[in-house]
Order: C-alpha cells, then sequence, then structure tokens
C-alpha cells in the first residue's frame, strides 16, 4: 500500500485493523497493532517523504503474526540509537513513534542508509 | 472541506469525534475550537471520543494542544470516552496526556467541568467580600 498523504494514514490503519481482526486478535491487540503501523505510517510519510507498507500474515510452527513492512527512499536515519530514543524527534512530533511503536509490537526491525531509506519492520504474534 | 462539528451548549463546547481522523482534519479541529471558544466565550470543552479505535502520538498531541490553547483563553478541557483498549495502548505507547483532564464519559465529564465552573466564579467573588471587611 502507498504512503503519500495524511488520508493514506487512514486506509494503512484500516488495512492493519481489518487484517489484524482476521487473525482473531483480542480488541487489546489489534489497537496496539494499528497504532503502532500509524506511527510508522507517519514517519515513513514525514521523514521518508514517503513510502509504501506490505502487510503479511507469517506463520512460524503452530503461531500466526501479521508483519508490517514500511520503506521509503527518504534521506534515511544517521542514527538509529538515537532515533530510537523516548523524547528524541528531529522533526515537530513528541519522539514516541519508533520507541512507542516499538513497545507495542513483539518484534522490531530497523535498517537505515543514509541517502538510500530506511526499513522498518514489525512483526506481532497472536 | 471536511470539519467535525462543534456544537454549543451553554457555556461549554461540545465536539464528538466520530470517524477515524487523518492529520489534517485534526489540526482544523484544534483551529475551529479556539476560534470557537473567543467567538463564544465558552468557559469549558467537551471532547468526547469514545468512538475513535487508536489515538497515536500525533492525536494525542493535538489534544494536548487544545487542552493547553483553551487554558490560556479561560476555558476548561474535559477529554470523556476513552476506550479501554486505547487506554492501555496509550500508556504504552509512552504518553500519559499531561495537562489533559479525562472523564470516563459524557455525564461525568459535563460535572466535573460545571464543578470548575463553579468554582471559578467563587474564586473571583473572594476578593470583594475580603474588600468590605
Amino acid at each position: 500500500m502507498p504512503i503519500r498523504s495524511s488520508q493514506d494514514l487512514v486506509l494503512v490503519r484500516q488495512a492493519v485493523r481489518t487484517w489484524s481482526a482476521e487473525l482473531k486478535f483480542s480488541l487489546v491487540e489489534q489497537t496496539k497493532m494499528v497504532t503502532a503501523a500509524s506511527e510508522l505510517a507517519r514517519n515513513t510519510l514525514d521523514y521518508g517523504k514517503g513510502g509504501q507498507v506490505t502487510l503479511a500474515v507469517v506463520q512460524e510452527g503452530i503461531r500466526r503474526g501479521l508483519r508490517l513492512s514500511f520503506e521509503d527512499q527518504g534521506p534515511g536515519i544517521p542514527d538509529v540509537e538515537l532515533a530510537m530514543r523516548d523524547g528524541y524527534t528531529s522533526g515537530g512530533g513528541m519522539g514516541l513513534g519508533l520507541g512507542g511503536a516499538r513497545r507495542l509490537v513483539n518484534e522490531f526491525d530497523i535498517v537505515s542508509k543514509v541517502g538510500e531509506g530506511t526499513r522498518v519492520t514489525v512483526t506481532r504474534w497472536k | 472541506m471536511e470539519r467535525i462539528p462543534i456544537l454549543r451548549m451553554g457555556k461549554v463546547l461540545l465536539v464528538t469525534i466520530q470517524v477515524d481522523m487523518h492529520d489534517q482534519l485534526a489540526v482544523t479541529l484544534q483551529d475551529d475550537l479556539t476560534s470557537k471558544i473567543v467567538e463564544t466565550g465558552a468557559r469549558g470543552v467537551l471532547i468526547d471520543i469514545s468512538s475513535l479505535e487508536v489515538v497515536d502520538s500525533f492525536i494525542g498531541r493535538i489534544l494536548g494542544n487544545i487542552a493547553n490553547m483553551s487554558r490560556v483563553l479561560d476555558a476548561q478541557t474535559v477529554v470523556v470516552g476513552m476506550q479501554p483498549a486505547v487506554a492501555i495502548t496509550l500508556v504504552e505507547l509512552g504518553m500519559s496526556l499531561p495537562g489533559i483532564r479525562t472523564a470516563l464519559n459524557v455525564e461525568k465529564g459535563m460535572a466535573l467541568l460545571q464543578a470548575s465552573m463553579e468554582a471559578d466564579e467563587a474564586e473571583l467573588e473572594v476578593p470583594d467580600a475580603s474588600l468590605e471587611d
């Protein structure tokens, strides 16, 4: 799904809600995953100058989960560790986006190259 | 342009958010509310978020902004009706909504606003009384 405008954030939230519901996530789990998606999609839009998100159902043994991969071809993050810290922001936000999203999911992975872009992958298991 | 309606009930402005807000809509609400407080001389703002399924850090920040701006304009803000799942998620996200007063539902929120508006008025009467002594 493309992330090009603030209207797209709404569509991403709705898609993640639908997929989480289909995976039988509890209401709290759904809300956490949708909120994490909203934070990361906004980062993609605001800092990555737009990009896309890929949704996938993943299976590991008997457990299933939802994996979201946010990619942009923006300026990249020079210091990922710093960007993950709560309260740190390079824009006008509250600095809760990355660190907050990490707390809302089970697995969190970020790869960023300056000048090439950023990819954040998160997974939540049922 | 798409807008969230603001209703006036006496000295209180009532906002019920019933759509999945995109960021621009939230910013527009913030602007509309501050203008409306000035226009109507409202002393209280009640925001019902019971239909909101997601409150992320952006929406949280907007709610905080609204509370701060209304305070500067001599009005109180109470946010009511937050869903339990939203409250759990907000805390885990790391947001505690500092400066925002909350109540369980519209009725309790109205009572809270009423009480604080009465308290404000009582406070204003105190200096007069002391002058008479």
